[in-house]
């Protein structure tokens, strides 16, 4: 039994799936790049974007709403923003008092906010797609074709391939532990043991693991090393874009810039 | 008087869509050794993560005579000392004493009861003198020696091991074998060791897909050579 739930990969056949990996993976770069870049309160811009985001979830056949539900991983950026809704000087729309705290709400501060949210939210829609459509071996070989450094896109290939593996250990660990986890026939008996003893358990149950994933470390570098590993990285070539690829990133980039370009000519 | 472990019927898909266990059903009496042999992926494992209720499938399941539901999970744990193929699940915690005080604690026991437990559990595996040693230091055999403690010290009614031999050197598995030969328990034993199977266990099951294929006595399906070929399995000489 393995956990397979961490691999965000799912398999398909739509038009967005089959594209290839480096198309997607630049546009997708290029669209966060964009939304990020996107001046405040360009609101026509933001609904524009979204709309481009939400055209793709549907030729995607992942569903809107898996990614929607997926997308609520932005408010735990948005939590950061949270303080430059008191914190930006301008008109005040709002005071109200916590305590002997006092927290005026101004309208740039708001509008700010509401920026940030909308733009974190429509590029994770990004992101999910993107991660949701290509498998990852596919999502290297795109980083490898915009030379990130290799021995970066081997780093990020070793901890997919091993987050499983200790997200399987962890698993086991558990499990041993579940099967322990008894009570006694004797009555008055309160089982479970103290909070105490229980936090310091699970303490010890993390760091065992962290010892098992360095000495795993270990052994995966004396495997390389036994197999000829001489610190280089080295990949089998890039297959080569086709001329309707290259159209579509030359096409998709140009839309993205003439975008930007309307929102900061009109807004910034 | 209850059956030890009581299958009926027990059915189970993984949540995948893989189909793992197929209508098995099982009786094994107090105090009864029974040997769980067959190839890879046969549903082994899968069959025994049911005995103390951390996989649910279809069908009843009775073990130490309580049926395995949710709400006895805590009572049928305690009485099912299952020991994982490696100790290193098994044992997860820095030292052997607080991991074979681990069950007790749990349990509620009083601190003093929880010490007796602890040796006790430890001089039936002949590890007495390991108490405050460092699990992680532990040769294999040791390891597993410990691990076996680790339930024993909850006084289980039944004991289930998942290829308790694998990794262990001759000597190791020479007496971890006479450990389990004295130990006066019901025992559920997968492996692939065919010579401990025709050692120790008088009664065998043989799973293959999912299926129970065979189950009777050790000698006499041990001469069928043509079911052990069928099912993957080996004559031992």
């Amino acid at each position: 039994m393995h956990v397979h739930f961490l691999d965000p990969y799912r398999s398909g056949n739509s038009l967005v799936h089959r594209l290839d990996p480096r198309i997607k993976f630049i546009l997708t770069l290029g669209f966060i790049l964009v939304a990020s870049l996107t001046p405040v309160g360009a609101w026509p811009v933001y609904i524009l974007l979204f709309s481009i985001i939400l055209s793709v979830e549907v030729l995607s056949e992942l569903g809107v709403r898996y990614v929607l539900k997926r997308s609520m991983l932005a408010f735990l950026f948005v939590l950061a923003a949270l303080p430059v809704i008191f914190t930006t000087a301008d008109r005040i729309i709002l005071t109200f008092s916590l305590g002997t705290w006092t927290f005026t709400i101004t309208q740039a501060g708001l509008e700010r906010f509401i920026s940030i949210f909308l733009k974190s939210w429509i590029s994770i829609q990004a992101a999910i797609v993107l991660a949701s459509s290509t498998p990852f071996p596919e999502l290297m070989m795109a980083m490898r074709a915009i030379r990130i450094p290799r021995l970066l896109v081997a780093i990020f290939g070793l901890m997919w391939r091993y987050l499983f593996v200790l997200a399987d250990e962890a698993l086991r660990l558990m499990r041993a532990r579940l099967a322990r986890s008894g009570h006694s026939d004797q009555v008055g008996l309160k089982p479970g043991g103290s909070v105490w003893w229980r936090a310091g358990v699970t303490g010890r149950m993390a760091g065992s693991l962290f010892l098992r994933a360095f000495e795993r470390s270990d052994r995966i570098y004396m495997a390389m090393i036994s197999r000829g590993y001489d610190r280089e990285v080295r990949a089998a070539p890039l297959p080569k874009l086709r001329g309707v690829d290259s159209l579509i990133i030359v096409g998709g980039l140009l839309l993205l810039v003439f975008l930007l370009l309307f929102a900061i000519l009109f807004w910034a | 008087m209850h059956h030890s472990i009581e299958i009926n019927d027990l059915s189970f898909t993984y949540p995948d869509g893989h189909p793992a266990l197929h209508n098995v059903s099982l009786i094994i009496t107090p105090c009864e050794k029974v040997a769980l042999v067959g190839p890879n992926g046969a549903g082994k494992s899968t069959l025994i993560l049911h005995l103390n209720g951390i996989l649910v499938g279809q069908g009843n399941l009775r073990v130490a005579g309580l049926p395995v539901i949710k709400e006895n999970l805590g009572k049928v744990r305690a009485r099912v000392g299952m020991v994982f193929q490696s100790p290193e699940d098994q044992l997860f915690s820095p030292t052997v004493f607080d991991d074979v005080a681990f069950g007790p604690i749990y349990q509620g026991l009083p601190q003093e009861e929880v010490e007796d437990r602890v040796k006790e559990a430890l001089a039936v595996v002949n590890m007495d003198e390991y108490v405050h040693r460092i699990s992680h230091h532990l040769s294999m055999g040791e390891k597993k020696r410990i691990a076996i403690a680790t339930v024993l010290s909850m006084k289980p009614e039944v004991l289930v091991l998942d290829e308790p031999t694998a990794d262990l050197d001759p000597r190791a598995r020479r007496s971890l074998i006479n450990l389990l030969k004295d130990l006066p328990l019901t025992m559920l034993v997968s492996t692939h060791d065919m010579l401990m199977v025709r050692e120790l266990f008088p009664r065998m099951v043989i799973m293959d897909e999912g299926c129970i294929v065979a189950d009777g006595l050790t000698e006499s399906l041990m001469e069928d050579e043509g079911l052990l070929t069928a099912h993957g399995l080996e004559k031992p000489n």
